[in-house]
């Protein structure tokens, strides 16, 4: 029998929602670890991304640890992938590019009560934020996107498979969704 | 739903008279009550949708749609800079920022005061005397330093348009070369008078054996579509002319309309006997606001003559009247579907055909619509007979052909041919000198170099509405192509999601590659996405939206290459700028706080 494929996830600017997508697959999660094993991901908690096949990212990118992440697994995942709709437009978070960054972190830290004891938060150990959130392909190349928020366990099912097998993935009627 | 009483009722109230309430008026009605109050008032919105009994969400998104339809207040001064790629090369930007610098206000904002609003519209049809701008709807052309300078005191001084130097508003026909269209000394009536006699079905006949083509660019046989609307059953026939010339870089139609009104008032007339149509709308570009008053001065004379109205020329049962239609920006109502929607007051979104206008139109009843051009040559062309006709040009393409000529020349204008001159040819006689390329029928046409010069403009060969940008060689390629995406991007109608999206996609990767961000990866995506738009959308603006693109790939891909990264891919922004104003706020300059390019 051939390898197993290696596949890293994480979750950047998003909120787990395609991580918990991905768990939709349900039993169908044991058929998937026959032809797979994980490499960084929440399911085995490792941190850093070593060679892998496929990587799989969902959220988009707000600060400079998520450039870093991202970087990670660009260097080492033959085939990236963005899943949903964070990683693909920014999505959600992304509701903030109308706005000036120091604008809103004066009103969070600054203006509003209880946070930081009034100063904005300068630790090192913290990420900065970008002035803007950017989806995942304006940073690296992408190979393939899953579109959704989230998508469906059926996808993602449906498109790993498909890579699995040596198939250009295809999401047909009913699996390709925006919303 | 409950009549909003107040100030807006009083100028709506006769409008809404002018036009019987007719919801088919919508976009006439809201275009007339922004001229009268500056904006489309919300409480204005609330009163119409009273009156003409048609949602709200229905008025605001025909309001929406239309790039001069306004709902917010945007100055007593509405200053739009026509922003084609030949207005560029004439130094349209630096102008721009001259103006907005000298009455302190942000492109694209009112001013705090109230006073004036500036910003960028698609291109204006004054291609030959740019760079040219719009004044609360007005065209004003040949700007220069000292003319911006001028105008900006005026607006300071709050001095009424009609108080402002004639010279600024003067459009100038430009004529260059003359054809039997240019040159034609019929008097009105003349074609009417000898078609009178033979029959609808004659003139028909006549037209298909002239083998008269459309003059849009698509080249549909006229006799064709005259014949399968004449067939149509319908309790009413229309006759469109389509004077929505909103292709960047043509201007032939403001000419004809300027200066040959009657003749394509004429072909319409004959168009209408020909089809048995009772009823014409002439769609004018809200660029060309300037032309309704003297053209409807011509169409009281005709009346006045009997050329138009009731029993023409004394012809029982021969009655035709035809009304002006006023566009409000929107490049998408030059595709006569999108037209006849606008005419019907909706928004200009392309309709599905089949069923096509000749037999489903305006009002879905037979409607032919045609080109300013085309009816002026049909007119021409039974003056003349077919024979004749038939002789000039080549024999796919009868007839004469406009070109309007702008860019790199010293002569640039209206020249007229016969079908089949050479690119080679038209710039020896507009005198352009060491040319690169040449645009051919606007953004969506085609893109030729040097080595195809000798090409023919003809439906053989080069089909063309008549648009002829020139380029000479301290030109850059890519940004004219850079300037069609963005104006595709602008004017997608925002129906279907291929054109929309994809549109403003291929924007963005334009903008990639100009900021210095582009890599080879880059230029393969904008290749996938013009597969996507030519495969995939709806109507024509989006199949031909990636073509300035692709013929530039394919005649001056360094033009591209020399802006490129030789890593095989880029972010599409700079990332440790991106940080400066968190580093700002919290103060940080560690190397945490910096994002370094990636080691290749």
């Amino acid at each position: 029998m051939s390898r197993k494929l290696r596949i890293a996830t994480t979750s950047l600017a998003g909120c787990f929602g395609c991580h918990m997508s991905l768990l939709d697959i349900d039993e169908r999660l044991l058929a998937l670890l026959e032809l797979v094993e994980f490499d960084r991901s929440p399911i085995t908690d490792i941190k850093h991304c070593g060679p892998c096949d496929i990587g799989l990212i969902e959220g988009g990118i707000c600060n400079a640890e998520n450039v870093h992440v991202l970087r990670e697994f660009r260097t080492h995942c033959k085939i990236l992938i963005a899943i949903g709709s964070c990683a693909i437009t920014g999505g959600l978070p992304a509701q903030r590019n109308h706005l000036d960054l120091a604008s809103c972190l004066t009103e969070v830290y600054l203006t509003e009560p209880g946070l930081a004891h009034g100063h904005i938060p300068n630790d090192p150990e913290l990420p900065l934020p970008l002035d803007k959130v950017h989806p995942l392909h304006e940073v690296v190349k992408i190979d393939y996107f899953i579109p959704g928020c989230p998508p469906s366990g059926d996808a993602i099912w449906k498109f790993l498979t498909d890579l699995i097998a040596g198939k250009t993935p295809e999401l047909g009627h009913g699996l390709i969704k925006y919303d | 739903m409950v009549s909003v009483p107040g100030p807006h009722a009083t100028y709506l109230n006769p409008i809404l008279e002018r036009h019987g309430h007719a919801a088919a008026s919508l976009l006439q009605i809201l275009r007339e009550a922004q001229e009268h109050f500056g904006y489309v008032h919300p409480d204005a919105l609330d009163y119409l949708s009273a009156q003409l009994r048609l949602p709200r969400a229905r008025i605001e998104g025909v309001a929406g749609f239309y790039s001069f339809i306004c709902l917010q207040p945007h100055g007593e001064y509405r200053v739009l800079f026509s922003d084609n790629i030949t207005d560029r090369m004439l130094g349209s930007q630096t102008l721009m920022e001259q103006m907005c610098q000298q009455l302190w206000v942000e492109p694209g904002k009112a001013s705090e005061d109230g006073l004036v609003s500036i910003g960028a519209t698609s291109c204006t049809g004054m291609c030959d005397q740019g760079p040219a701008m719009l004044v609360n709807g007005r065209a004003v052309t040949h700007l220069s330093h000292q003319r911006v300078q001028e105008i900006a005191h005026l607006i300071r001084n709050r001095t009424p348009l009609d108080d402002w130097p004639g010279d600024f508003f003067r459009v100038e026909d430009n004529i260059r070369r003359k054809g039997l269209l240019l040159d034609s000394t019929l008097a009105p009536g003349d074609v009417l008078r000898a078609a009178l006699a033979p029959g609808a079905a004659d003139i028909v006949a006549a037209i298909t054996a002239s083998g008269l083509r459309g003059r849009g660019g698509a080249g549909f046989p006229t006799g064709l579509k005259w014949e399968a609307c004449r067939l149509a059953q319908g309790a009413e026939h229309y006759v469109v002319c389509n004077a929505d010339e909103g292709e960047p870089g043509t201007f032939k139609d403001r000419v004809l309309l300027t200066s040959h009104a009657d003749l394509v008032f004429e072909g319409m007339t004959l168009c209408a006997l020909a089809i048995g149509a009772r009823k014409g709308f002439l769609y004018l570009r809200g660029e060309y606001r300037y032309l309704l008053e003297p053209l409807q001065a011509v169409l009281q004379r005709r009346r006045e003559n009997n050329l138009l109205g009731a029993c023409i020329l004394g012809q029982p049962g021969f009655d035709f009247d035809i009304a002006i239609h006023l566009g409000a920006g929107a490049y998408i109502c030059g595709e006569e579907s999108a037209l006849i929607e606008s005419l019907e007051g909706k928004r200009g979104v392309p309709r599905s055909r089949p069923p096509f206008p000749v037999t489903h139109g305006y009002l879905q009843q037979p409607t032919a619509v045609d080109n300013v051009e085309i009816f002026c040559q049909a007119a021409l062309a039974i003056h003349m007979g077919a024979d004749n006709y038939r002789a000039i040009g080549t024999p796919k393409s009868s007839g004469s052909k406009l070109i309007s000529v702008s860019g790199d020349c010293p002569r640039p204008g209206i020249y007229e041919y016969p079908f089949g001159v050479s690119v080679r040819e038209v710039l020896k006689d507009c005198g352009a000198a060491n040319t690169r390329a040449v645009q051919i029928s606007g953004p969506s046409g085609v893109c030729v170099a040097e080595s195809e010069f000798g090409r023919k403009l003809c439906f053989e060969d080069l089909p063309t509405a008549g648009a002829f940008m020139v380029f000479d060689d301290s030109r850059d390629l890519f940004e004219v192509a850079r300037n069609f995406v963005h104006f595709f991007a602008h004017e997608s109608c925002g129906f279907c999601t291929p054109c929309r999206v994809g549109t403003s996609m291929l924007k963005q990767t334009m903008d990639k590659i100009a900021a210095g961000h582009g890599t080879r990866y880059d230029l393969a995506e904008i290749e996938h996405l013009d597969q996507v738009l030519q495969t995939s959308s709806h109507c024509g603006l989006g199949r031909t939206a990636c073509n300035p693109v692709l013929h530039t790939l394919r005649h001056f891909r360094p033009a591209y290459e020399n802006r490129l990264k030789s890593l095989d891919f880029e972010p599409a922004f700079d990332l440790d700028g991106a940080l400066a104003r968190a580093r700002q706020m919290t103060g940080r300059d560690d190397a945490g706080a910096h994002l370094k390019p990636e080691e290749t």
